[in-house]
């Protein structure tokens, strides 16, 4: 009982904190971008984390539901919603982004009935690229060119308010039998499916949930930059959200915070040695891989992020398993 | 009526036919034993018993429902639970969770209430460990409700499987090779725990079993399977001296 308060005066002092910090200028502008890029890629890793850590699938073309999210919410905020008012409309817009991400999702979620591994990454690489040139191939939306014209609506208590929500619905879903089902379809699928959980509906599921907030995370990214075009969603995108996945652990939402963290922080870091950082983040992918295949956080969680029942449970199981029992054979 | 009747039951892997023409009766609270040679396709009946694979030809009927062309959650849902010949379980899951996933079906609550853990989420997730915890406690396993399936010993996983079957309160239950890397001691111990099950869960139990002294003592009718076509039915004692039954068995271990 006490966690969850201390867990509702940290989410609010989170906010507050940042709303205050662009209010009274408490940083720097450009650490202040780099914060708003962290929230976007932490969103990115933590929903991908859905679909390749907690159901062990292998999606690599996260970008490609980014971009939907990207062009849905742009276009919505440029031409759908009266300009007076955006900042009312924005959040609309963002979830727009959202929808239109699952609904692609939904089409991913057909072939991965049938195909499993090295099959569904393929399908997914695919998607990546025949969103790419279905949008390269859109007139109406800049083409190749790109789209602009979106104010600069995201600030950093909107990312913090979507980082936010996407942790908690995403944990709410893991903390579920669908979150069951899941791990459970990572484990053995036909087993899974023996045991009564209808797999498909558990997949469509993960896929719509996880297209859902890479939309979002495009929609916000598109509103930060004011101005997207189709090669920012290419398969280097996703390939940098594997990266990221992959660095703070499979089916852990803790992990994907960590990861997006370090990554964003990393990259920033170097951004002064040009080339470079392109070949230390593979390398350190690398090492991680051979000396830590399950990632930082792997199969770990925050206990701050795990529901409180659950969490009582665990420690209750945990202090019981100490005491020594006289084991029976039935 | 029958509580299951597969008839004509054939199913073939490209050109090889692991099942030919197999019909099986089975009656409520039947104890029945499925036997034969390795490779005789035992397993593979199984799997088409549970929708696993469809079969090229014949029906099998659940109480008159027919179960070929149906998913395997379909077939579970009517009340069919199953084990393994090699453990399957979910090995990164912990026992409870194991557990909790075959009730998964019984769990009524929709998606949107597990998004913002809603509505009766709370309530059916509370009778779902509650009933998981019972179960576990029953046999013996409550002591490692927190634990990964993997970290089991061998003995429990088998155990851990069966109670995993019994979650979903089949009806009907198949077990395949239970007894499989089993000492005699552990055999004798089995042997009374599946009678147990079977009477406390009101069960109907389908066995696969190479350990000749579960079968015999035991099944209640044994059914002999060889090259995927069923050569004997009956009484275990009546089976034991089968000619047939010899025939199929001579260079491997003589029944009994
Ligand atoms: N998925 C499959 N694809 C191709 N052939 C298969 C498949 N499954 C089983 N078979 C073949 O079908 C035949 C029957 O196999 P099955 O596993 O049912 O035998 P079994 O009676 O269970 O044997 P055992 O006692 O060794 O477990 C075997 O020849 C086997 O090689
Ligand atoms: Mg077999």
């Amino acid at each position: 009982m006490n966690m969850r308060w201390t867990i509702g005066v940290g989410l609010l002092a989170g906010f507050g904190l940042c709303w205050a910090i662009p209010h009274y200028e408490w940083l720097d502008p450009y650490v202040q971008l780099v914060l708003m890029y962290l929230g976007i890629n932490i969103i990115l890793t933590a929903s991908l984390n859905l679909v390749n850590g907690y159901m062990g699938e292998f999606s690599v073309g996260h970008a490609g539901f980014m971009a939907v999210g990207a062009y849905v919410a742009s276009i919505l905020t440029v031409l759908v919603f009266p300009e007076e008012g955006s900042a009312y409309y924005f959040p609309l817009a963002i979830m727009g982004g959202g929808l239109g991400a699952a609904a692609t999702g939904l089409i991913v979620s057909i072939p991965s009935f049938r195909a499993r591994g090295d099959y569904l990454a393929i399908v997914t690489l695919a998607f990546n690229m025949i969103v790419k040139s279905v949008l390269e191939n859109l007139e109406v939306v800049g083409g190749p060119r790109g789209f602009m014209g979106m104010e600069q609506l995201t600030t950093l208590p909107w990312v913090y308010v979507w980082v936010v929500i996407t942790i908690w619905i995403l944990r709410n879903l893991v903390y579920s039998k669908y979150g069951r089902g899941m791990a459970a379809i990572r484990e053995d699928e036909i087993v899974c499916d023996l045991c009564g959980v209808h797999t498909r509906r558990v997949k469509i599921s993960a896929f719509l949930v996880s297209a859902f907030f890479a939309g979002v995370a495009g929609g916000l990214y598109a509103h930060l930059l004011q101005f997207i075009n189709p090669r920012m969603f290419d398969i280097l995108k996703s390939t940098e959200v594997l990266i990221m996945l992959y660095l703070g652990g499979m089916a852990s939402l803790g992990g994907s915070m960590i990861g997006a963290t370090i990554y964003t922080v990393v990259m920033e870091v170097l951004r002064a040695q040009g080339g470079f950082r392109m070949v230390l983040m593979p390398l350190l992918l690398i090492f991680l891989m051979l000396f830590r295949p399950r990632g930082i956080f792997g199969l770990k969680e925050f206990s701050w992020l795990i529901p409180w029942r659950d969490l009582l449970l665990m420690r209750q199981l945990r202090t019981r398993k100490e005491v020594p029992r006289a084991s029976a054979e039935g | 009526m029958h509580l299951l009747k597969a008839e004509h039951v054939t199913h073939r892997f490209g050109g090889l036919c692991a099942v030919s023409d197999f019909n099986l009766r089975l009656e409520p609270g039947e104890l029945v034993g499925l036997i034969g040679p390795n490779g005789a396709g035992k397993t593979t009946v199984f799997n088409l018993m549970t929708g696993v694979y469809e079969a090229s030809q014949g029906s099998i009927e659940f109480e008159g429902e027919e179960l070929v062309g149906q998913s395997p959650s379909e077939i579970h849902a009517l009340g069919m639970a199953r084990t393994f010949q090699n453990i399957r379980l979910f090995k990164k899951m912990t026992v409870l969770d194991n557990v909790r996933l075959a009730r998964y079906a019984k769990l009524g609550y929709n998606p949107i209430e597990a998004l913002f853990h809603i509505g009766r989420f709370r309530s059916e997730e509370k009778k779902i460990l509650a009933h998981a915890r019972e179960l576990l406690e029953l046999f013996d396993l409550a002591g490692h409700l927190g634990e990964l399936a993997e970290n089991l010993p061998y003995g429990l996983q088998r155990k851990l499987e069966i109670v995993r079957a019994l979650a979903s309160n089949p009806r009907i239950l198949l077990l395949d090779e239970p007894a499989a890397g089993m000492n005699p001691a552990e055999i004798g111990h089995l042997m009374a725990f599946i009678q147990k099950i079977r009477k406390d869960f009101g069960l109907t139990i389908v066995l696969i079993e190479h350990q000749m002294r579960l079968v015999m003592g035991i099944c209640e009718r044994l059914v002999v399977l060889d090259f995927g076509a069923t050569i004997a039915e009956g009484l275990p004692r009546d089976i034991q001296s089968h000619p047939k039954v010899l025939e199929a068995y001579l260079g491997e271990e003589t029944p009994g």
